[in-house]
């Protein structure tokens, strides 16, 4: 008898082999999945947007000859000593603990070269990382690890986190391995322990308390400091709304692309919105007020590109904020390490577990052999070069724009090449006047 | 997201003081709540009659519209309180309903008057003559909008039943599906907000029999999220902090009143709030007074 | 020693708070008296000289935050957050305090003459809190390190999630929070329970054998899965 032909092996799309493995995997660990990292998924980004460049009804400015400035103030509201930046990229809050001393230093050099800001993240600040950096944001999280007056009255910004974009809503658990004695002391907790963090702040909770919150930071330190208040992107018009009621100098709306050092992907991945469809409805939120461009806007969440840099402020953000970017700018995910890589069972490019503290670039870990890898002088010029880059590359595009200033891009300079780009950043589907559910938040 | 203040006499002797005292403590939770500001004032009932505190847009002419309907109307800023029978209100109800359908009741009982307004609290009362207000108890608020807009519309307090009314500092996590339910019992919702439903919610449990205490314990179980709800009805004065109570309460009770502020702050003006027992409603716990019948 | 008073109805809270910020390290100004606080918050934050101050009446939410080395009282009621994020120092409140008494204290002494609210000593980092009355729900919730003595009662969920802060009670418990129980008290915990008493000024009214202790159960320390209701 004849043979029947056989189908080739088919893959459902549903259960894709990856989510065949993730149900393994919870099977038999009964815990769910945490890693670094942020959304891995693909979502709706700055790269479905493009330019304007000038032609005949606009005209464009000379490169490298005719300005276009770069520099940009955050906290021009109240603040006595307001933080100025040459130019407005920022580095986005990281932990000592999740960040190795070493890493936490090169972030520092790196910022200070190019003229911008750092951030601490939840554990506090320490002396190298305050040190090295000329301009520092100090973080007021829910689990207030390593928050002291000292450090409250030397940081030049505070920056209250309601909320991450890695995970808007939720707490932290940061494993065991990297809680080593430097960190557990400086939180004030028992050495190798799996810490949880608090989700909500633990003496405030909504907008009428937060006002209070900041009006008690802002008392303690004489009203000379900017107070940034960020939340993870999920209602952004209402939150944005909030923070500037509750008298926040700076939002920080972080995207769900935003990284983070270990949470649990069902967070990562399916909570949040896209960074991209955050920023104009933050920016409505302010202008409503009257208060755009004066209560600055920072966005993070996935910024990669003085593209992407351009393309925010474009949509009305005063600066980004980098984190997941400026790690491989210092040297995370770099080929050269491919072997270790393997030997942790991941690949270059692909090494999420950051929360496990073996990473092979001596970044997000604290184990002092791996931590020495990273020369905090080499990887920090090399976070410099970056954001000069970024810099350069946001000026090139504004420039063909015809803008002085990277701030003075607008929407109408852009258009989107898919719809649902059209839709969340406002700006009209290329070559047409159309943009799929404009009028709403 | 928001500053509640409430003040319930127990004796007659402050009557005539109760809306100066109410003001002053409403215009100090500014800071909380500086977009929109509103308060329930429950004077005294004249027999068998029904008051109805009605907001009337600018271009309706309240006396033309009064002569009109053959009732009187007392003015106060954009809003009018009118009196009539009990047995007329049904009547006057569908004639504001057909001939004046843009004209809003915001509450209507025996006793109830309630006002409220965009605007700084401060303003919003001398607006509507809080300060001279006499009675024998008041709930005012003042609002922060979160997630609804602002409007006189979203202002606190909402009432959804007869000298019924609801203040609310929180944010409900579950009001939407609770409000497609309510509607298909039948209330009617005039806007997105939460605390809204919070109050059309008690108004259900007290049509289907509950009294107010009772439909209070209920809302523990059934409302999800933050929430401080200060509530009147004619006679009575009731409080619920939810069971994980984040947002603020502090009470303080003497032989002549019982008040309630979101913070101390707001007590301060009271007489004798030096000596008063001052206290926190503890958390999923209902706390009610009332006057005798 | 001179005595400087302020007045809060008087002059705004930013000039006591800028005061109280720019004195020497050798100030003579040492004892200072602030009235009609009247609920008013962020009264004397951010304290950081070896100063003391008496503050005549109710205050809001925040008062003493952050405090460094000061010994401050207040004779009357305290809002939310009372001394939170505490350094050093002493901070007492004659009344009761609101919610969150002491959230995440890293040192120093906070005694409470009444009752504290709910979530007393929220995530606490080494503050010890000894309260005459009794504490709220939630209380000690996340307690990392430092000692919460109660003379009265706890209310539900006390060291819920609890690290390594010593929880000491003499009245009623209503229940432990997750990973929270009950353990035999040694030399050491009795030693520090004689040593707070006798410093908030209560060794008269209490013994140490009146009490009971509770600590972490470790359970949570690290992930398993049997235990995940608890988080």
């Amino acid at each position: 008898m004849e043979e029947t032909p056989k189908s080739p092996p088919r893959w459902s799309a549903s259960f894709d082999p990856h989510t065949i493995a993730y149900i393994q995997r919870a099977a038999s660990t009964g815990i769910y999945d945490i890693r670094g990292f942020g959304a891995k998924r693909k979502l709706p980004h700055f790269d479905d947007l493009l330019f304007l460049g000038a032609s005949i009804s606009r005209y464009p400015l000379e490169g490298y000859r005719e300005r276009c400035a770069t520099d940009v103030v955050l906290g021009t509201r109240f603040a006595k000593k307001p933080v100025v930046l040459k130019t407005p990229v920022t580095i986005a809050g990281m932990s000592f603990g999740a960040l190795s001393g070493p890493a936490k230093e090169a972030l520092g050099r790196g910022a200070t070269i190019a003229g911008t800001s750092t951030t601490t993240g939840d554990g506090g600040m320490t002396p190298e990382e305050r040190e090295h950096s000329a301009t520092l944001v100090y973080q007021y999280l829910p689990s207030r690890y390593g928050m002291d007056l000292d450090s409250l009255r030397k940081a030049d910004a505070i920056e209250v986190v309601v909320g991450q974009g890695a995970k808007p809503g939720g707490g932290g658990m940061l494993l065991g391995q990297k809680i080593t004695e430097r960190v557990a002391g400086m939180r004030n907790l028992p050495p190798g322990i799996d810490q949880r963090s608090a989700c909500r702040h633990p003496d405030w909770t909504g907008p009428d308390d937060l006002e209070i919150k900041l009006e008690e930071l802002r008392e303690i330190t004489d009203w000379e400091k900017p107070i940034y208040v960020k939340v993870g992107a999920s209602r952004p018009y209402f939150d944005t709304a909030l923070a500037v009621k509750a008298g926040a100098d700076v939002v920080v709306i972080d995207g769900m692309q935003g990284g983070t050092a270990a949470t649990q992907e069902v967070f990562i991945e399916h909570v949040g919105i896209p960074t991209l469809a955050a920023i104009r409805p933050a920016v409505k939120a302010l202008q409503d007020l009257g208060l755009h461009r004066k209560v600055q806007l920072v966005i993070s969440g996935g910024i990669r590109s003085g593209a992407d840099m351009a393309k925010a402020l474009a949509l009305g953000a005063d600066a980004v904020a980098i984190g997941t970017a400026a790690l491989i700018a210092l040297g995370d995910q770099d080929p050269a390490l491919e072997a270790e890589y393997r030997k942790l069972g991941t690949t270059a490019g692909a090494y999420d577990d950051w929360q496990d503290g073996r990473d092979p670039a001596g970044i997000t870990t604290q184990d002092p052999e791996l931590a020495a890898r990273l020369d905090p002088v080499k990887a920090g010029r090399r976070l410099a070069n970056y954001l000069a880059v970024m810099t350069m590359e946001a000026q090139a595009v504004a420039r063909a724009c015809g803008k002085s200033h990277l701030l003075n891009l607008e929407p109408e300079d852009l258009v989107a090449l898919t719809m649902e780009a059209s839709a969340m950043a406002g700006v009209p589907l290329a070559g047409t006047d159309w943009i799929p559910g404009a009028g709403r938040l | 997201m928001c500053g509640i203040v409430g003040l319930f006499l127990k004796s007659p002797g402050l009557q005539a003081e109760l809306g100066r005292l109410s003001a002053d403590m409403l215009g100090i939770m500014s800071d909380r709540g500086p977009d929109s500001a509103g308060f329930a004032v429950y004077g005294t009932a004249a027999g068998d009659t029904t008051k109805l505190t009605l907001r009337i847009p600018e271009d309706v002419d309240a006396s033309a519209m009064a002569a009109a309907l053959g009732v009187t109307a007392v003015r106060r800023g954009d809003h009018a309180v009118v009196t009539v029978p009990r047995d007329a209100e049904g009547a006057l109800r569908q004639a504001l309903a057909t001939r004046y359908p843009a004209v809003n009741i915001v509450s209507a009982g025996a006793r109830i008057e309630l006002y409220k307004g965009v605007g700084l609290p401060d303003a919003v009362s001398s607006r509507y003559g809080l300060p001279g207000m006499a009675g024998t108890h008041a709930i005012g608020h003042t609002r922060m909008a979160t997630e609804s807009a602002v409007t006189t519309h979203g202002a606190h307090p909402f009432s959804t039943g007869p000298d019924q009314c609801l203040v609310h500092n929180g944010s409900l996590s579950n009001h939407n599906a609770l409000r497609r339910n309510l509607r298909r019992e039948g209330l009617e919702f005039e806007t997105e907000n939460d605390s809204e439903v919070a109050a059309g919610y008690l108004t259900w449990r007290m049509r289907q029999g509950a009294s107010l205490g009772e439909a209070l314990e209920a809302a523990v179980g059934d409302l999800d999220g933050f929430y401080t709800f200060v509530v009147g009805t004619e006679r009575g004065f009731g409080v619920l902090r939810d069971p994980i109570a984040c947002k603020p309460a502090v009470m303080a009770e003497t032989e002549d009143y019982v008040a309630f502020g979101s913070e101390y702050r707001a007590l301060v003006p009271l007489p004798g709030i030096e000596q008063a027992r001052l206290f926190e409603p503890a958390p999923g716990q209902v706390y009610f007074w009332e006057h005798a019948a | 020693m001179t005595e400087t008073v302020f007045d809060l109805a008087a002059a705004p809270l930013r000039d006591l708070n800028g005061r109280l910020h720019a004195l020497p390290e050798q100030t003579n100004e040492t004892s200072w008296v602030l009235r009609n606080p009247q609920g008013r918050h962020a009264v004397a934050v951010g304290v950081d000289r070896p100063i003391s101050v008496r503050i005549e009446g109710h205050v809001g939410y925040y008062c003493a935050g952050f405090n460094s080395r000061a010994r401050i009282e207040i004779t009357g009621n305290a809002g939310v957050g009372l001394a939170e994020n505490m350094m050093s120092g002493e901070v007492r409140v004659q009344g009761d305090a609101s919610q969150a008494a002491g959230a995440t204290g890293r040192g120093g002494l906070l005694v409470i003459g009444g009752n504290a609210g709910a979530r007393c000593g929220i995530s606490m980092k080494g503050i010890d809190i000894v309260v005459r009355g009794s504490v709220g729900h939630m209380s000690a919730f996340m307690g990392q390190e430092g000692n919460l003595v109660v003379l009265g009662d706890a209310g539900d969920n006390l060291g819920d999630s609890l690290y390594e802060a010593r929880l000491f009670v003499r009245g009623a418990v209503k229940s432990l929070g997750a990973d929270c129980e009950e353990k035999p008290m040694g030399e050491a915990e009795r030693a520090i329970l004689a040593g707070l008493l006798d410093r908030a000024g209560f060794a008269a009214e209490a013994k140490p054998e009146e009490f009971r202790f509770y600590g972490s159960a470790r359970k949570l320390y690290h992930f398993h899965v049997d235990y995940a209701d608890s988080y």
